[in-house]
């Protein structure tokens, strides 16, 4: 028997076993490695009150792939910082609402 | 044969091809994009563990939308394949299922942690059914909406194994009085302020029998970013039902008032489940089950075609009727011919479709239209709300036969 026929045996011996042992005893253990996140926020005004108020709980391509154009500037912005606060329970102080409303309304 | 939904550069032909990718590394991804076919729609191709090359909407924390091809190549979606979507970014990453459990309490007899080994004792149900989040296709609205710009594939359709719920709550005992059943599972918010994520079902909804508590996904123990080691199935309705990491269920006496149930995930109490475009419901509702809808998955927008017949394919699926018919238009909606129906993996699942189409020289737009059992179908023209929930405008495909 070549070589590499045995060593495909092999194999299919070693997860005929594994299956077994699967129903047996069920799902192995998972440690699962999340990627790097690699989204950023764009330079701008206030950036600063962004990074300290936004990232603790979301990465910034949250903000990139909502709706862009005149429509929605200060008043979708607005709304948005305003749903974090009131419904997701962002810890934003008010000095900071305005400055990150605005850092969203002109940069994105 | 390129996507008219997802217009890729660079990963084409992996994506294309879902060949083997396990070794390639992250970085190598990258750099490639797809373009979902809205305002502001270009997407990282991001490469995750457990997971092929996905459409990337948010990192943290994580949400994958499944390339459209992919329905092209499968009636059942690939585990690897499978759209993600969490709401909030303490996802559990070291999970042991051999130190797992799920809690049943609240208004039962006796109150009962079940292990996965305890589960996997119990009769199994298996059945196949589309998931979908309630957001899919959100890019589309007109005007545009805040919330996750999905294109169409935060949808799969697979196969899940486990037990009923009702069986699960047979073990517990529910008690007389109980309107709803509360889950929860152990993803969790970052801050303690932001409310944890938290699901209910109504009591006979609950104990249907169909509901149901699924450890495996097409033969496969679930992915860790599908909920592994155990979920929440309820067909038919949207996922923001089908919670993940399972591993509490609250039976209560009372209309559970949390912020996931009273306040986020509701659509407009009316017939049509929308508004006037840009306005307020008076009164909203849960969301709940799937509209109907249907896809033309082997012919994409702005394809060439050569002039004559070509087999058009596709799916459709909805909340839990089952597809009675799929019309197909090749001049705009003028005229309707019906297609063929292809297998039937039961009423909660993608069900395939396909018609031959002549196409004389010329542009052609192509429409399809499916009607469920329940007599209901795909409006010609949009519905809007203002979460962008329920899209199933029927969908139209531009092509130029030469």
């Amino acid at each position: 028997m070549k070589q590499s026929t045995l060593i495909a045996l092999t194999s299919i011996v070693a997860m005929a076993i594994t299956g077994t042992g699967l129903v047996a005893v069920g799902a192995k253990p998972i440690s699962y490695k999340l990627p790097d996140e690699t989204a950023a926020f764009k330079p701008g005004p206030n950036l600063e009150a962004v990074q300290n108020n936004c990232t603790a709980c979301h990465s910034a391509d949250y903000i990139k792939t909502q709706p862009e154009g005149p429509k929605y500037k200060k008043d979708f912005w607005q709304a948005e910082v305003t749903k974090m606060i009131k419904l997701y329970g962002a810890p934003i102080d008010d000095a900071d609402v305005s400055k990150i409303v605005d850092y969203l309304a002109a940069t994105y | 044969m390129m996507n008219r939904r997802t217009i890729l550069r660079g990963g084409a032909a992996l994506l294309a091809g879902g060949s083997a990718v396990g070794g390639t590394s992250f970085a190598s991804f990258a750099a490639q994009t797809a373009t979902l076919p809205f305002d502001n729609g270009e997407r990282p191709i991001v490469k995750y563990p457990q997971k092929r090359p996905m459409i990337g909407l948010t990192s943290r924390p994580p949400q994958l939308e499944t390339p459209f091809a992919v329905f092209d190549e499968n009636l059942i979606t690939p585990n690897d394949a499978f759209f993600v979507r969490y709401h909030l970014a303490d996802v559990p990453l070291d999970i042991d299922p051999d130190k797992f459990s799920v809690e049943i309490k609240g208004k039962v007899d006796k109150p009962v942690k079940l292990s996965i080994a305890d589960i996997r004792k119990m009769p199994t149900v298996e059945l196949v059914a589309v998931n979908q989040c309630s957001g899919n296709s959100r890019g589309f609205f007109m005007p545009r909406v805040a919330g996750g710009q999905l294109g169409n594939g935060a949808m799969g359709n697979a196969r899940w194994k486990g037990v009923s719920l009702k069986a699960v709550l047979d073990r517990a005992g529910v008690q007389a009085g109980a309107k709803q059943v509360v889950f929860g599972g152990m993803d969790g918010p970052v801050s303690d302020k932001t409310p944890d994520f938290a699901k209910a079902l109504d009591i006979d909804h609950a104990r249907d029998g169909e509901v149901m508590l699924a450890y495996s996904m097409n033969g496969e123990d679930l992915p860790l970013l599908n909920g592994f080691p155990l979920r929440l199935v309820v067909p038919g309705y949207y996922g923001t039902y089908w919670v993940k990491h399972l591993n509490e269920i609250n039976v209560v006496d009372n209309i559970f008032e949390g912020f996931w149930m009273k306040t986020a995930y509701r659509i407009p109490d009316n017939d049509c489940n929308c508004v006037e475009p840009g306005t307020a419901p008076k009164a909203t509702i849960p969301i709940n089950r799937f509209t109907v809808r249907s896809f033309i998955t082997n012919v994409t927008d702005g394809t060439r075609l050569k002039a004559g017949v070509t087999n058009l394919k596709g799916i459709a699926f909805d909340g839990g009727n089952g597809i009675k018919d799929v019309a197909v238009s090749a001049d705009g909606g003028k005229t309707w011919e019906t297609a063929r129906l292809g297998k039937d993996l039961g009423k909660y699942s993608f069900r395939e479709w396909s018609f031959p189409v002549k196409l004389s020289a010329g542009t052609h737009e192509l429409k399809v239209r499916a009607t469920s059992n329940d007599g209901k179908t795909q409006p010609m023209e949009a519905l809007w709300n203002p979460a962008g929930y329920l899209r199933n405008v029927v969908e139209t495909v531009r092509v130029t036969a030469a």
